[in-house]
């Protein structure tokens, strides 16, 4: 929770007793398969279950909890991107990519973010209820076997994600029946939205750095001193002679 | 039972039997349609495979990927205002809609929030590009049935609403207007009452529409039970919008969830029908385009003084955490999940387009229906393939 320095402030009344009563039900009927949660009051809420537990979680959500509506699904890479961030070519030298980058084998814990995660991979997914308008995102490790349960029998919706998943991140979902690929041709090798895999177009051409930044009216944000160097000189107010003509 | 002994009745009977084993024989020799990649009810470029037995359909088969341009990926090395330049591109034809749930998820994880002024302006904006989003669709929805007039309308009144959101913004198509924190300017001197009369001339186009497509014997015999919809089927394929008001559920993110946008300030409603048809989803399309204007009339009434930007740092870095904020775009539910490590760029973002997930129901939808209806029902889904690539 943030630092309750003004109590007047709305975020210091941190109960939320509709997803509060929503986890208590899920969790009351899935059990152990509920790993972790995480409740931002009046906001969002998102369970982390057991891997064998998924497809039954989408069951129990659908047709007990009333979470008719599919909204998506995807996956999260929590590897770093061996590349660097590409971003600003001054800070970026740094972290430069090596040239045995695509190689580099993942050395993380799990997940960082919300609910946490053992695993490299996880699939993350959205439902919500037209009867409370509360969304759910549900999250779920996938080991190194890399396949995890199908949603597709509960909500027929999935089955495009799960196929843009598959291609994207080389997940597979048992009983699935048809993971072609979605976008990909064929034939394409690799998985494009795994964090080892080289966006090429920046490895090629180096991004030329921050040159977008505007001033914001009214403030001069003093803790930007070092980047601010980097906010273009030349690039953003080019007069261009040739016009005049 | 009763014994089949009407002659008629009987030869009707031996007919049909003789068309089975006809089409049967279709079957195996297996005919396969390919509509499109091109084609004018798709908005971009989409193949469907169709499997066909005699005129009907008994699967069809959607192919992607032709447009596809890696949206996700390329998020990921960029910094937060320069995504709101990409995903202007997603759906081409509102553009602003697409920007401002990316902004609010963002704005969400920094913890800021848009001074009153610039929500009301977004939410002015963002109706104005659901508005020349739809209207291009009920003109095109003509086109699909034959009739070619309707679109030069709406191509013609479109034009009213694109110079205004130009003038606000700078830019007709890909506005790229919405920042963190804010909005990027204020309103020009003048606009207000420019934008209510470009607003009377699209109700004058809503009734145009209404007079030459509603009630027209035709329109109503190609649409009227066709590609029917149940609301259950399309919740769970994840059917948004229209598309799913049309089937009578009656959720609209605007009103049930309006984080950071000034819908809870006005007087509006809803529209639903009950029927899930073709010819539903249009009706709802042509009132909700009616109401939009509703919304921006009372919003240009009652605009709040202020300014139009927060407090925020020259450089962007957003804390660490996660967002999901979903907004009601022209095609639908559109939303933006993004996870943050508290560096200038995100971590991975999720685009949850509404299109992607509305034509998912092709497969199921398609299945026993006649070619020529295959174009209507791909029509009045209205998607646009920029929403389904991403």
């Amino acid at each position: 929770m943030p630092s309750a320095d003004s109590p007047t402030e709305e975020e210091v009344v941190v109960v939320d007793e509709a997803r509060d009563a929503l986890l208590e039900a899920i969790t009351a009927e899935l059990g152990d398969a509920v790993v972790a949660s995480h409740i931002l009051p009046g906001k969002d809420l998102w369970v982390r279950v057991a891997n064998d537990a998924w497809s039954d979680t989408a069951d129990y959500l659908r047709n007990r909890q009333r979470f008719r509506f599919f909204s998506w699904l995807s996956a999260i890479d929590w590897m770093q991107s061996p590349f660097g961030r590409s971003l600003d070519a001054a800070v970026d030298i740094a972290d430069a990519p090596t040239e045995d980058a695509a190689e580099s084998e993942y050395t993380g814990t799990g997940a960082d973010g919300y609910t946490g995660g053992e695993t490299r991979f996880q699939v993350i997914s959205r439902v919500h209820s037209l009867t409370t308008q509360i969304g759910l995102n549900l999250k779920v490790d996938v080991g190194d076997d890399l396949s995890i349960g199908t949603w597709t029998k509960t909500y027929p919706g999935a089955d495009w994600h799960e196929r843009e998943v598959h291609e994207m991140f080389g997940i597979h979902f048992e009983d699935h029946g048809d993971m072609r690929n979605l976008y990909l041709p064929t034939d394409f090798e690799g998985f494009p939205l795994r964090k080892d895999f080289p966006l090429m177009a920046r490895l090629v051409k180096p991004w030329p750095g921050i040159v977008d930044v505007e001033p914001m009216p009214e403030v001069e944000e003093p803790e930007a001193g070092e980047e601010s160097s980097s906010a273009s000189p030349s690039g953003a107010t080019t007069s261009n002679p040739e016009d005049a003509s | 039972m009763t014994a089949v002994n009407d002659r008629r009745q009987m030869a009707y009977i031996a007919a049909q039997a003789a068309d089975a084993r006809v089409n049967l024989e279709l079957e195996a020799e297996g005919m396969t349609l390919n509509i499109g990649p091109q084609h004018p009810a798709t908005h971009g470029t989409l193949r469907l495979v169709v499997q066909l037995d005699g005129e009907q359909v008994i699967h069809a088969d959607p192919v992607m990927g032709y447009m596809h341009r890696g949206y996700e990926k390329l998020t990921e090395v960029r910094t937060y205002p320069q995504v709101t330049t990409l995903i202007n591109r997603i759906d081409w034809l509102g553009s602003f809609a697409n920007e401002v749930p990316f902004i609010l998820a963002a704005e969400q994880l920094m913890g800021i929030e848009a001074p009153p002024r610039a929500q009301w302006i977004r939410t002015i904006l963002f109706e104005l590009a659901r508005i020349a989003n739809v209207t291009l669709f009920l003109g095109d929805m003509g086109v699909q049935l034959g009739a070619v007039s309707p679109v030069f309308y709406a191509f013609r009144d479109r034009e009213y609403i694109l110079n205004q959101i130009e003038s606000a913004t700078g830019g007709r198509f890909h506005p790229n207007f919405d920042r963190i924190g804010g909005i990027k300017d204020d309103l020009p001197a003048g606009w207000i009452a420019e934008t209510k009369s470009a607003l009377k001339e699209i109700r004058d186009f809503c009734d145009e529409m209404e007079d030459l497509i509603v009630g027209n014997e035709i329109y109503e015999a190609r649409t009227r039970g066709i590609g029917i919809i149940p609301a259950d089927v399309g919740l769970s394929y994840g059917l948004t919008g229209a598309n799913i008001r049309a089937s009578g559920v009656d959720w609209d993110v605007r009103r049930d969830n309006p984080v950071g946008l000034a819908y809870d300030q006005v007087d509006w409603k809803v529209w639903t029908h009950p029927d899930g048809d073709s010819f539903a989803r249009y009706w709802v399309r042509l009132q909700e385009t009616r109401e939009s204007c509703h919304i921006v009339e009372q919003l240009l009434d009652g605009l709040p003084a202020g300014p139009i930007m927060t407090k925020v740092p020259r450089i962007i870095k957003v804390p660490e955490g996660e967002a999901y904020i979903e907004t009601e775009n022209p095609l639908g539910v559109m939303g933006y999940y993004i996870v943050s490590q508290g560096g200038l760029e995100p971590f991975r973002v999720k685009i949850r387009s509404a299109s992607f997930s509305n034509i998912s129901i092709t497969p199921w939808l398609l299945k026993g229906t006649y070619v020529p209806d295959v174009i209507t029902i791909l029509a009045s889904l209205y998607f646009i393939l920029g929403d389904i690539d991403r």
